[in-house]
């Protein structure tokens, strides 16, 4: 299953660039000139996504290491163990709506201690790989387009997260214990 | 509320320093966040520009369309406001096909370009449409079929079976999306009534 889908996800990129190369020749779209206009306009998305993203990971990397995160883990930490949830995983689990890179290197710190085979490391492993950085996201996908006013996107996806960290916590129990 | 958890963030943040003694640790940290996001954001620009190139190629020659008419049905389950055969929907339609391949820099950059789309449509310039707030539901939940980093970094710390974790990545990110997608529904219902 493994192989057959990194088989897939290998070719499908290659075989869709010859395809549409193809198929716009087929039609007699000027391939090349359409190419850099197209290109062209993925220079100015990044302009438009850059202000967003400085603003979004200054204020992450402050809370970081500021100690204000750990403050915050020490806080709702009661109500954690209350529910049972692994201590081990709550940085993790609170990073991982807000910066993809933290959180990745929480996860392999927990892989690395606890082992890749562990309960613990399995748990980071599924829950860093579930879900996508939801404050990234956003801000790339509003930015891009110059919304103001996100409305309830912000809620749904930490709403989601919440739900994909309790699911990550669910099926890892059940499959491997 | 983008609003008040930026400023809860820097501001607790500057709270916190200030009585632990960090400020000179927050001080490096606000800068080296920007730094971060100039790096990510020319990270992007590669990928960016390369995938709408190619995308620009597939437009101006029908392909996308043709794509978006073919597979209407579907999409319209999900975004209901969506015109029948609008060009939203082809890119709609890659950007999940990406995320569920694992192709996570073809994804954004079809992602943004549904927005682009969307954008068109969107009535009030500055706020956020229904439709927008569900592909953005879609993309942060994201169901993920291979979750490529997270097998890497297990085979480099000599996991017995690597891929063990596919299966649970897919079930959970597979409820999570489900949950986004009826969550995001609940919130629209809401948001449609208080306005009658």
């Amino acid at each position: 299953m493994y192989q057959w889908v990194s088989l897939l996800s290998l070719w499908a990129i290659p075989v869709m660039i010859a395809f549409v190369l193809l198929y716009g020749w087929r039609k007699k779209v000027p391939v090349y000139e359409t190419f850099v206009e197209g290109a062209k306009g993925g220079l100015g998305t990044t302009i438009r996504i850059l202000p967003h993203l400085i603003a979004m990971m200054v204020a992450v990397s402050m809370f970081r290491e500021s100690g204000a995160l750990d403050l915050l883990l020490g806080l709702i930490k009661p109500a954690l163990d209350f529910l049972h949830f692994p201590e081990e995983l709550v940085p993790l689990a609170l990073l991982r709506p807000l910066t993809g890179t933290g959180s990745l290197a929480i996860a392999t710190d927990l892989i690395a201690q606890y082992g890749p085979d562990s309960f613990i490391g399995r748990l980071a492993a599924t829950m860093q790989g579930s879900t996508d950085t939801t404050l990234y996201v956003l801000t790339v996908y509003f930015g891009a387009v110059g919304i103001r006013n996100s409305t309830y996107a912000l809620k749904v996806g930490l709403w989601s997260d919440l739900a994909g960290v309790i699911f990550s916590l669910l099926v890892v129990y059940l499959v491997f214990s | 509320m983008l609003n008040i958890i930026w400023l809860a963030l820097i501001v607790s943040s500057i709270v916190v320093a200030a009585i632990t003694g960090r400020m000179e640790v927050v001080n490096q940290a606000a800068f080296a966040g920007a730094k971060t996001g100039v790096t990510v954001c020319f990270g992007l620009l590669s990928v960016l520009a390369f995938w709408m190139g190619i995308m620009r190629i597939a437009e101006k020659a029908g392909l996308m369309e043709l794509v978006a008419r073919a597979l209407s049905p579907v999409i319209s389950l999900l975004f209901p406001d969506i015109p029948k055969g609008h060009p939203a929907m082809a890119y709609i339609l890659s950007n999940m096909s990406a995320n569920l391949l694992g192709l996570g820099n073809a994804a954004t950059p079809m992602g943004l370009k549904a927005m682009e789309e969307l954008q068109k449509l969107n009535p009030n310039k500055q706020q956020a449409s229904p439709a927008m707030c569900t592909l953005l539901a879609i993309n942060t939940a994201s169901i993920t079929l291979i979750p490529t980093t997270m097998i890497a970094i297990r085979m480099q710390y000599g996991s017995v079976n690597p891929v063990d974790i596919v299966g649970t990545t897919l079930l959970s990110s597979f409820a999570a999306t489900i949950v986004a997608i009826l969550i995001d529904r609940w919130y629209r219902y809401r948001a449609i009534r208080s306005i009658r």
